[in-house]
């Protein structure tokens, strides 16, 4: 404490640049998640970790969805049972709605940020070269696109499988019906297919890159986070497609 | 060697510029591309033409003057300066396209010259450490760890030349910044003002219009020293550590 407070009236008593040294007793500090809101740096931070709620909740999801292939009994009873979760604590039903107000605090959070970022870096690139070459790689090119695809997916499936305003069935409290006659539809799944491999680049880019924004990436460890990224994009990718793969080849029914 | 050049023409900051076509004969491998270019302004002066200007100063590759971009890649296909460059990396008949950084923080002055007064600003905003200066201090006085001495000197090495922000499709300064903040935060004599420093920085980074990471990877594949991606991180470690 001597030690920093020794070093604070150090600073002030040597003529500084404006700001690194600027900190003053009396000047109101923005607060923490006002800089961090406000730094490229710190939005894309939020964006980060917002990123990983996202696909922390995509992994249960995708392991849920399994459970198709074990009959309809063992898929509409584990979402019932996902309803009685927390009870008696919580209310029937209460869980999944805080779990709602979490993915849609993560999703506003995601897009607000992508959005506000985006437009600052085509900004800083007026003009483009002529000679044009292809930078980077697939995964990293399409994750604007990506994004707004996957934002009108997550629309069209809670239309789908949610609300089941969309869907060919919507019998409430039965998934595993309303799942096969969703995908007994051919653009059902033309959907779904198109959105779960944008998902997998999404996810093959924005795990690594979410490591690189926490600072959690160092060049020992950079190997070992781009293999976890592209493993959790082929194992979502190829566990979501088995659903509506295995409804269009019969064999869930 | 015969080389066709589509170069950037532009007669100041405010007039537009356009790519223009100039043939140049009798260029040897073993010239830089710096020289090559110094052959074409010489024609172009005889012809009394105005000859391309173009930023240079070592050509030693140390001093991080020269730059442009060749064939879509900021110091063309080698990674090393363009003073560095060498003909020998092209064939004959081939058609090169030179153009100047493209960025909004590094408005062009003319033709293949940039201002990148913007990265002295942010050097200015917290890349040194608020020490009095004078005779060197004995060397053992401060013990630095030999794993801290490797990274602050690997970050030293930037030269500020800017090819990370051409490269970068964001326009992002984060590698040139991140190698700055790195280079004094890992060092003892760093750490008092660590926070300050890489906030500050990182505030007028933001502030001169540079975009945002996208961890394309673009800067580091570019720059002639050999940056580190893994910087980036360092320095988001950096700045999330100084909000704790």
């Amino acid at each position: 404490m001597v030690s920093r407070i020794m070093s604070w009236t150090y600073r002030r008593a040597v003529p500084t640049v404006d700001g690194m040294a600027q900190a003053t007793r009396t000047g109101r500090r923005p607060s923490t998640l006002e800089t961090l809101w406000r730094s490229t740096v710190g939005k894309k931070a939020v964006m980060a970790v917002s990123g990983l709620v996202m696909l922390l909740y995509l992994v249960f999801h995708m392991l849920g969805n399994l459970k198709v292939f074990f009959g309809p009994d063992d898929i509409n009873g584990y979402a019932a049972w996902l309803r009685t979760l927390g009870q008696p604590f919580l209310g029937h039903g209460w869980f999944l709605w805080i779990a709602r107000f979490g993915l849609l605090a993560a999703v506003g959070l995601h897009g607000v940020a992508a959005y506000q970022l985006s437009r600052r870096d085509l900004a800083a690139r007026p003009t483009g070269y002529a000679h044009r070459r292809r930078r980077a790689s697939y995964a990293t090119r399409t994750m604007r696109w990506g994004g707004i695809i996957l934002a009108l997916f997550i629309v069209w499936h809670i239309l789908d499988l949610t609300t089941l305003t969309v869907n060919p069935r919507a019998e409430e409290g039965h998934p595993y019906q309303n799942i096969v006659a969703s995908f007994s539809h051919w653009y059902s799944c033309v959907i779904y297919i198109v959105a779960m491999l944008a998902v997998g680049l999404h996810v093959r880019h924005g795990f690594w890159s979410a490591a690189q924004t926490l600072g959690a990436n160092n060049a020992r460890r950079d190997r070992a986070l781009k293999a976890t990224a592209n493993g959790l994009a082929l194992v979502l990718t190829a566990g979501f497609l088995s659903v509506p793969v295995a409804v269009m080849t019969g064999v869930v029914s | 060697m015969n080389l066709t050049l589509r170069i950037w023409r532009q007669a100041g900051p405010d007039t537009a510029g356009s790519m223009t076509t100039y043939q140049v004969s009798g260029i040897s491998p073993d010239m830089s591309f710096l020289e090559m270019l110094d052959t074409l302004n010489e024609e172009l002066i005889l012809r009394g033409d105005t000859p391309v200007a173009f930023d240079h100063d070592c050509r030693e590759g140390i001093c991080g003057a020269c730059g442009m971009v060749i064939n879509g890649r900021a110091h063309g296909p080698e990674r090393t300066t363009t003073c560095q460059l060498h003909m020998r990396h092209f064939a004959d008949g081939d058609t090169i396209d030179v153009e100047p950084w493209r960025a909004a923080a590094f408005p062009v002055v003319k033709d293949l010259v940039v201002d990148r007064s913007a990265f002295d600003r942010i050097i200015g905003s917290g890349g040194y450490i608020t020490a009095p200066t004078g005779s060197a201090p004995e060397a053992h006085a401060t013990p630095v760890p030999k794993e801290a001495a490797d990274t602050a000197f690997e970050h030293a090495e930037c030269i500020g030349c800017g090819a990370c922000v051409a490269a970068c499709p964001n326009g992002s300064a984060m590698l040139f910044t991140s190698a700055k903040v790195v280079h004094l935060n890992v060092l003892p004599q760093g750490a008092p003002e660590r926070s300050g420093r890489v906030r500050s920085m990182v505030e007028a980074m933001d502030s001169e219009g540079f975009g945002g990471c996208t961890n394309t990877g673009e800067c580091a594949t570019a720059c002639p020293k050999g940056i580190p991606l893994p910087s980036i991180a360092a320095m988001n470690r950096e700045y999330l550590r100084s909000l704790r």
